[in-house]
């Protein structure tokens, strides 16, 4: 229920934010943000080598992973460095896609 | 994720994307599918394909390259370590064609006209095209080293800075070098395809010598004023793991090369070496010219960085190391990979009646070996800056390890064996 309130308020975010602006929201914003992420963690995040793959995790795992890596919570080699790139809607975004992604 | 939220989620995305799939499949003219021409199958070129393919429903996608297999230049350095090899480093075109139904044509692109929106190969084919892709790469710029000019008079000076056979014999003159020989590397201003990648090689060399040669000097030669990337942390793996083998001098912009004796001459200094190893300036691939895309320093190519479309011709995009980057956005393979698929993105949606997105994000990891085993990086990422038109570092995120490690080491090639699946896979 909570998860549901949050994802409304974001969505109306992002909503409110584009009729500001006149434009049309982007539809694909999931898909083209995981896309950063996919050099690294493997296309849709099925890593097959050393970096974790991220497909198919539990939305909540990536979610709290990346909100620990960027307050420095989680100790990482590179992924603090990235997750402070992204505010909390965009790794809900991100944590949507790599969830709903197959894994290897 | 609950049941509820996931269809919730699948139904917004369902509403938004309903209207426009169908016409993805059938933008051009009068319902035919949008074709898309990609020159080049490096990181930028190949992952624009691949995507297209992945993303853009019906869009027909042709990518020329010459070559029948792609060879990667990240991790090559490490062939001087013993670490990995061509095999390792030589990947096919095979998935593009059958899992993403991309057509490959195996040719050269000769030339582009934009008027007519056509591109002529060197068989003699015309290939009509709605959109193209331009990724050609970088030619190597030895105009301003009159001895190295002539191809045949280069001698055993190598750059290795393309891969394939030279980073092969590079190895085999370091193994040829006598224990207290010199190995003398120069650099060329920036920009440069792969900044930390000069350093990161001498520190493989350094390695190598300090196991078999340790008598032995690798000279850095740097035309820059200083290290171009990484710098802290490079100058402290020279001190702390080879204090008596590397040395670097910055401001040593190379002016000539005296090929039989392996001189590097300097402006005010002459150094010869027992192996010279010249990376040369470089600037975007002659086509660019070819294809009046060149828009800076009579090198680079202007780019609007929410399409990757030409500044200066109408439906020519152009990726990966050609183009005139923002500051801060190194000409690396991650970088390539990312902006191919914001443009592949952006072509998607100009086919298909979508908004562009307004507001890409992208960023870059670059990774360097400083030993056989312990790498380090650097990374940042970039957002859209309308008032600037630029990509702009976020704050806050990005940065350096704080030293080199066997995990990021390990990394390293994970990422390697990732980001070719993602470029070609
Ligand atoms: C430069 C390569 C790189 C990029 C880009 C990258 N990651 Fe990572 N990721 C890693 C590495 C390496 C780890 C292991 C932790 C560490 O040492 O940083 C990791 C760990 C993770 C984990 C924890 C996985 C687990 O099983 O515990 C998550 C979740 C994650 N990344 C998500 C993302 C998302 C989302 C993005 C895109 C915004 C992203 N990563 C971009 C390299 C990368």
């Amino acid at each position: 229920m909570r998860r549901v309130a949050v994802l409304g308020c974001s969505l109306a975010t992002l909503l409110l934010t584009s009729l500001c602006e006149g434009a049309e929201p982007d539809p694909h914003p999931g898909r083209y943000l995981a896309a950063n992420c996919t050099g690294c963690h493997g296309t849709q995040g099925r890593s097959t080598g050393a970096i974790p793959a991220i497909a198919g995790l539990d939305r909540t795992v990536i979610v709290e992973a990346m909100r620990a890596f960027r307050s420095g919570d989680r100790p990482a080699t590179v992924m603090h460095q990235h997750a402070k790139a992204y505010s909390e809607a965009q790794i809900e975004l991100l944590a949507d896609y790599f969830a709903a992604q197959k894994p290897l | 994720m609950d049941q509820s939220r996931r269809e919730l989620m699948q139904a917004i995305g369902g509403a938004l994307v309903a209207s426009a799939l169908p016409r993805a499949v059938r933008a051009g003219a009068g319902g035919i599918p949008a074709r898309v021409v990609v020159i080049g199958g490096g990181f930028a070129g190949a992952t624009a394909a691949k995507y297209l393919r992945l993303w853009g429903g019906g869009i027909r996608v042709t990518l020329i390259e010459p070559n029948a297999e792609f060879v990667s230049c990240p991790m090559s350095n490490r062939v001087l370590v013993g670490r990995t090899s061509i095999a390792d480093l030589t990947h096919g075109y095979g998935d593009l064609v059958v899992r993403h139904g991309v057509r490959v044509v195996r040719d050269t692109a000769n030339d582009i006209d934009a008027g007519n929106r056509s591109v002529t190969l060197a068989s003699g084919k015309t290939l009509g095209y709605d959109h193209l892709v331009v990724a050609p790469g970088l030619d190597l710029d030895y105009s301003a080293i009159p001895g190295l000019v002539l191809e045949s008079a280069r001698g055993d000076i190598l750059h290795a800075w393309k891969v394939g056979e030279q980073i092969i014999s590079l190895r085999r003159q370091l193994e040829a070098m006598p224990d207290g020989g010199v190995f003398a590397i120069t650099i060329p201003k920036a920009p440069y395809r792969c900044p930390p990648g000069p350093y990161e090689r001498a520190c493989q060399v350094a390695w190598y010598l300090r196991e078999r040669k340790p008598k032995s000097k690798v000279l850095i030669l740097d035309a820059n004023e200083k290290v171009a990337s990484k710098e802290a942390l490079f100058r402290k793996a020279w001190a702390d793991l080879y204090p008596r083998i590397v040395e670097y001098v910055p401001n040593s912009e190379l002016v000539d090369v005296d090929v039989a004796t392996r001189t590097a001459k300097l402006q005010f200094d002459d150094v010869k070496a027992d192996v010279l190893n010249v990376i040369p300036p470089m600037k975007a691939a002659a086509l660019a010219a070819r294809a009046g895309l060149i828009t800076a320093n009579d090198k680079w190519c202007g780019v609007d960085f929410l399409t990757y479309e030409s500044t200066v011709r109408k439906n020519i995009h152009v990726l990966g190391d050609a183009i005139l980057a923002a500051p801060l956005m190194p000409k690396s393979a991650h970088m390539a990979n990312q902006q191919a698929k914001v443009c592949a993105a952006a072509i998607i949606a100009l086919v298909s009646g979508e908004t562009v997105n307004p507001a890409p994000i992208i960023n870059n990891t670059c990774y360097s070996f400083v030993t056989a085993t312990e790498a380090m990086h650097i990374a940042s990422v970039h957002a859209y800056d309308a008032d600037q038109k630029q990509m702009l570092p976020i704050p806050g995120s990005g940065g350096l390890s704080a030293a080199p490690s066997e995990a990021e080491g390990r990394y390293a090639e994970g990422w390697a064996q990732n980001i070719w699946s993602d470029t070609l896979g």
